[in-house]
């Protein structure tokens, strides 16, 4: 989990991760394999959730799911589980709602299901908790902890509390200003 | 491939649900045609000489109109991010949306342009000709569009600076669109300037697609 002051670098370090942008120096990897020299494999090993939550308005809610899960599964379209994940973030009576009828936290919802739609190792969450209630951060913790059980990696950049059972806090504000060789 | 088909299928969904889009340049194209005459005058002749390049710039300008939408829409919901996040490359998107955006705009344009040759009195012989050099000609349009679409992501009035951009990149198309329909107007063959339009489009398939996928990745960092 990454805390910090707003600008301390939550969010970076977490599209550093994704390989979205590169580090000025250093590098990234991951199994000892440089991230960089395989963009395509790492990206399929890891799921990012950033600030925008890329609903289209145009489209419904299970439409919206169904892209994300089927470009991942190379255009098989997987309905039960994009149905399943829709359940458990309490979306499934929205199924059909267009994307632009939906609230900040409903869109926000959206984007944690697609996740869940397609497993992946690595999560990266850019403050998931920030627009969502209390019994969605609760299926959210639920949902983290179940895939840590499994073997999955989390890394959540917060400011709210999120109850996990176990995990480790990094200070970013203590970097703040260094210079790491 | 299959990313290239869920990418595809998915904006043609968008396009078809906001049908706005394609109707605008569809319209703007028919209206620009129609204004025209009143400019120059309505003398038959004078309007079947200068038909083919009308049409043409005419095509241009509306196919303008759209480009701006091509990556915006999906720079700024971050959609664009997570595309790139996907196991599809960025050159596959690319051409995928490039796909998308010639289905529905380019294409409307090629079935109303015989209805405008009709009103500008052109040799009917040309008509065929004319779609052909269309058919050629407005791929690469989107191809060269997109790179222009691809550069304005997060700059300001974006689409005034994509028409700066782009038009004077469209000439190339246009000269050759246009001679190929004059040379059969007078009688000459064509194939000439259909092979050169044609080489265009092939040069711009790899070339377009590359650059346009560089400047997104330039766009996301």
């Amino acid at each position: 989990m990454l805390v910090g002051p707003n600008g301390s670098g939550k969010s970076s370090l977490l599209r550093l991760m994704a390989g979205l942008i590169k580090p000025a120096t250093g590098n990234l990897k991951w199994c000892r394999e440089e991230i960089y020299e395989d963009p395509e494999n790492h990206s399929e090993r890891l799921h990012y959730v950033g600030h925008q939550d890329a609903v289209k308005p145009a489209l419904s809610v299970f439409e919206n799911l169904l892209f994300w899960s089927s470009l991942r599964n190379g255009n098989c379209e997987n309905r039960e589980a994009t149905k399943k994940a829709l359940n458990t973030f309490g979306l499934g009576h929205l199924e059909k709602v267009p994307g632009r009828f939906l609230s900040t936290g409903q869109k926000k919802r959206v984007d944690l299901a697609r996740i869940l739609v397609s497993p992946a190792p690595l999560w990266l969450l850019d403050e998931p908790t920030a627009a969502l209630d209390k019994e969605t951060i609760t299926s959210l913790e639920s949902a983290i902890d179940y895939h840590c059980t499994v073997g999955g990696m989390v890394v959540i950049s917060t400011h709210s509390e999120i109850k996990l059972p176990r995990h480790q806090v990094i200070n970013l504000a203590g970097f703040s200003g260094t210079h790491i060789e | 491939m299959n990313g290239f088909m869920t990418i595809l299928k998915r904006d043609l969904h968008l396009a078809i649900r906001q049908g706005v889009d394609s109707m605008t340049v569809v319209m703007f194209f028919v209206l620009v045609v129609i204004i025209l005459p009143f400019g120059v005058g309505p003398e038959p002749n004078i309007l079947a000489r200068i038909g083919s390049g009308v049409i043409w710039v005419a095509a241009l300008l509306a196919s303008t109109l759209s480009l701006e939408r091509l990556f915006q829409m999906d720079y700024e919901d971050g959609s664009l991010e997570l595309l790139s996040l996907s196991s599809v490359t960025l050159e596959v998107i690319v051409l995928a949306k490039v796909t998308a955006h010639w289905l529905t705009t380019g294409l409307p344009l090629i079935i109303t342009a015989p209805l405008l040759a009709l009103l500008l009195n052109l040799d009917k012989e040309s008509f065929s000709i004319l779609i052909c050099t269309l058919a050629l000609g407005t791929p690469s349009l989107s191809l060269v569009g997109a790179v222009g679409a691809a550069l304005i992501l997060g700059a300001r009035r974006g689409g005034v600076l994509l028409a700066l951009i782009i038009l004077p990149l469209y000439l190339p198309v246009l000269i050759f669109g246009v001679s190929a329909v004059d040379a059969n107007v007078n009688g000459i063959e064509a194939r000439a300037q259909l092979l050169v339009l044609g080489a265009l489009l092939l040069t711009a398939l790899p070339l377009c697609t590359w650059a346009a996928a560089t400047s997104i990745k330039q766009a996301i960092e």
